[in-house]
């Protein structure tokens, strides 16, 4: 079963373990995957113009961003953290290149900009939380506020423009055919942290944290600098969301990207990542983005209103966290 | 001295110095009919961060109360325009009844199923959002289509202030004998300190827990009708984003994210500080744009400030067991 279903209650160890493939077949993944194809072929049915090429091409562009972002908060919340200013900080970083803009840099220079504004913000995050020992959920609640605060400080009404077209290749270029750059982003995040995660000291140091941070302690993890790191990269990603959603929308405005961080929670959790810390995988992650991204394209497709689709995403952030529960408690009922 | 030391004091004399900046320079903000304006105008706050005060004290979080107030608001919009001979007293007891029946759907997800508050609440915010355009299909709810004494209500003069203020002085005085008075009130706090002793104490976490999201439910739907009736405009974005204000209101008032401290009265200080900071800004000229980033620095120094108050309570010898169903983990001794 998930390790999600683990609660209080007495656990049986059974005489045998399961053997690979059956546990497999009940992991969370692979009911992802079983989602997954239900929504595929749901859509598939459901409008004529969702089987194009360049149709689901375009979806893409509904969750890779976000995705970028989760990849690292999946991190931070296995970790016992979270950090819900990221959305502003893309609102930052986007700012802080339309102005670097206006001063007439150029392409590399305004990626650098983008990049370091979002480490600056990670690390202003990482250093209240791991350097003051203060709960990152009120940290971030401030500087969600903040962050996106200087952004309107700067820009009020206005937004900037005039990006060099250069610069536009990271949200509207095509690598190959219908492969978009973005895509190749997502797909090199995605294995990036995917090996991060489940095959480095560094990965194990996050489970172990998440799952105990006084023992992590004392078995020798250095706690708060693992906690700073992983706040550094969720706003490196921020940052680099930033870049490719700047580019993608040509413009900045300071309500770029506003309410991103719930429906980036959200992926997470869909994922798989327990919002109590300690279990999680990257591949689940991926594929909650994917079935987040597919399902608002296919509700598009049938002409529902994004703020609709809306209710199916926060039933099914509550439904896939409570049906497991459900199922344990009817099963304890009925033994 | 030790009364200096208590948030309290410390935001009562925080106001007190920035009205009087405000006032130097601009005496106008200080007469008596733009103070009530500055009360009147915060009224919804104060009233959200009440209820979102006995939620975080359970250690909780409510994520869905601007949310609530949207539906319930434009609910009552809607249920006046259908039936414009229904009684406005009728119409705000339904508003907190069902604000609070909201509230108890995040109540009993948290309480049976031990979902973690905070993605409850997420989940509920958007689907609450998501059924106000679902029930007003995204249309306008406009002035000239409530009756007068639908909208005329928060807007009568009682004494000298408007209804709406009189609304959130009695819940202030309710939540704090509540909190303060009964057993209900002891045990958010005897939860929020610590759960496990809580329940060798013969009090039920969950229940509680519920109950404490009915109470903010009840405070978000009742604040829902006032809303809507005071700007006599229901649309499906209304109080957008309020939540992040209103755990504001909370973190400035000295209550402790962690649960278990913390008091009615620093959350109506909480409140009012940023609802002076908010009408002060075009006051002295500075742009309403800067309001978020000002309420996000405020924010930042009053949980720094509410995490050193912490740490000179003293170390804890027994540490804390992790929180049931809790959003927070307890931090490493680094």
């Amino acid at each position: 079963m998930s390790d999600m279903t683990t609660g209080a209650e007495t656990r049986i160890i059974p005489d045998r373990l399961q053997s690979r493939f059956q546990r497999a077949l009940g992991s969370w993944e692979v009911l992802l995957i079983a989602v997954a194809v239900a929504v595929f072929t749901f859509n598939a049915l459901a409008s004529p113009f969702f089987l194009n090429a360049w149709n689901l091409s375009d979806a893409t562009f509904n969750f890779t961003e976000k995705a970028m972002i989760a990849f690292a908060m999946a991190l931070l919340i296995i970790a016992g953290e979270i950090d819900l200013s990221v959305a502003s900080i893309i609102a930052l970083a986007s700012t802080a290149m339309g102005a670097a803009v206006q001063m007439g840099f150029d392409t590399p220079a305004l990626v650098f900009i983008g990049l370091a504004t979002g480490l600056l913000c990670g690390a202003f995050n990482g250093l209240l939380v791991t350097g003051l020992g203060l709960p990152s959920i009120v940290v971030t609640i401030g500087t969600l506020s903040l962050f996106r605060g200087i952004a309107f400080m700067v820009l009020g009404d206005e937004a900037y423009g005039g990006y060099p077209s250069s610069f536009f290749w990271f949200g509207q270029g095509y690598v190959w055919w219908v492969i978009t750059v973005e895509m190749v982003i997502f797909a090199i995040c995605g294995v990036a942290f995917w090996i991060l995660l489940h095959f480095t000291g560094f990965g194990r140091a996050v489970f172990a944290i998440g799952n105990n941070p006084t023992a992590a302690l004392f078995s020798g993890i250095r706690v708060a600098r693992v906690k700073f790191t992983l706040f550094l990269l969720t706003g490196l990603m921020s940052g680099l969301a930033a870049v490719c959603l700047t580019s993608r929308l040509a413009s900045t405005r300071p309500s770029i990207a506003v309410g991103w961080e719930l429906e980036i929670v959200t992926m997470v959790v869909l994922g798989g990542v327990s919002i109590l810390g300690g279990s999680g995988s990257i591949p689940g992650v991926a594929l909650a983005a994917i079935i987040m991204g597919m399902v608002t394209f296919g509700l598009g497709l049938l002409n529902v209103p994004g703020i609709v689709m809306s209710i199916f995403v926060g039933l099914l952030l509550i439904a896939v966290i409570a049906i497991p529960r459900l199922i344990t408690m009817t099963k304890a009922k009925l033994s | 001295m030790s009364f200096l030391r208590s948030r309290e004091t410390q935001l009562i004399l925080a106001i007190g110095a920035l009205i009087a900046v405000v006032a130097w320079r601009f005496p106008a903000f200080v007469a008596p009919g733009n103070l009530v304006n500055v009360l009147n105008d915060t009224s919804p706050l104060i009233l959200l961060a009440i209820g979102q005060t006995v939620v975080i004290l359970t250690r909780c979080i409510d994520l869905s109360v601007a949310a609530n107030l949207a539906l319930t608001g434009m609910t009552a919009a809607i249920i006046n325009v259908a039936m414009p001979d229904l009684p406005v007293p009728l119409i705000v007891a339904g508003s907190v009844v069902m604000g609070a029946a909201l509230g108890a759907i995040n109540g009993i997800l948290v309480w049976k199923l031990t979902i973690p508050p905070i993605v409850v609440t997420l989940g509920t915010l958007t689907i609450f959002r998501g059924l106000v355009f679902v029930i007003s299909d995204g249309q306008w709810i406009n002035a000239h289509e409530m009756t007068d004494a639908f909208s005329a209500l928060p807007r009568a003069q009682v004494l000298g202030l408007p209804l709406l203020s009189w609304f959130a002085i009695a819940g202030v005085v309710v939540f704090a004998a509540i909190v303060r008075y009964t057993p209900l009130g002891r045990a958010f706090y005897a939860v929020g300190g610590n759960p496990s002793a809580a329940v060798y104490a013969g009090i039920n976490p969950g229940r509680t827990q519920f109950l404490a999201f009915v109470l903010s439910g009840a405070a978000a739907g009742l604040t829902g009708y006032l809303w809507v009736a005071r700007y006599q405009v229901a649309y499906v974005d209304i109080a957008r984003g309020f939540e992040l204000d209103v755990v504001a209101a909370c973190v400035i008032g000295g209550i402790s994210i962690a649960g278990g401290a913390g008091t009615i009265l620093g959350a109506l200080l909480g409140a009012l500080f940023l609802g002076i900071v908010k009408n002060a800004l075009p006051v002295v000229g500075i742009s309403p744009f800067w309001q978020l980033a000002i309420s996000g620095a405020a924010i930042v120094i009053a949980v720094i400030a509410n995490g050193r108050a912490q740490r000179r309570a003293g170390r804890q010898i027994l540490k804390r067991e992790a929180p049931q169903g809790g959003s927070l983990r307890p931090e490493p001794a680094t």
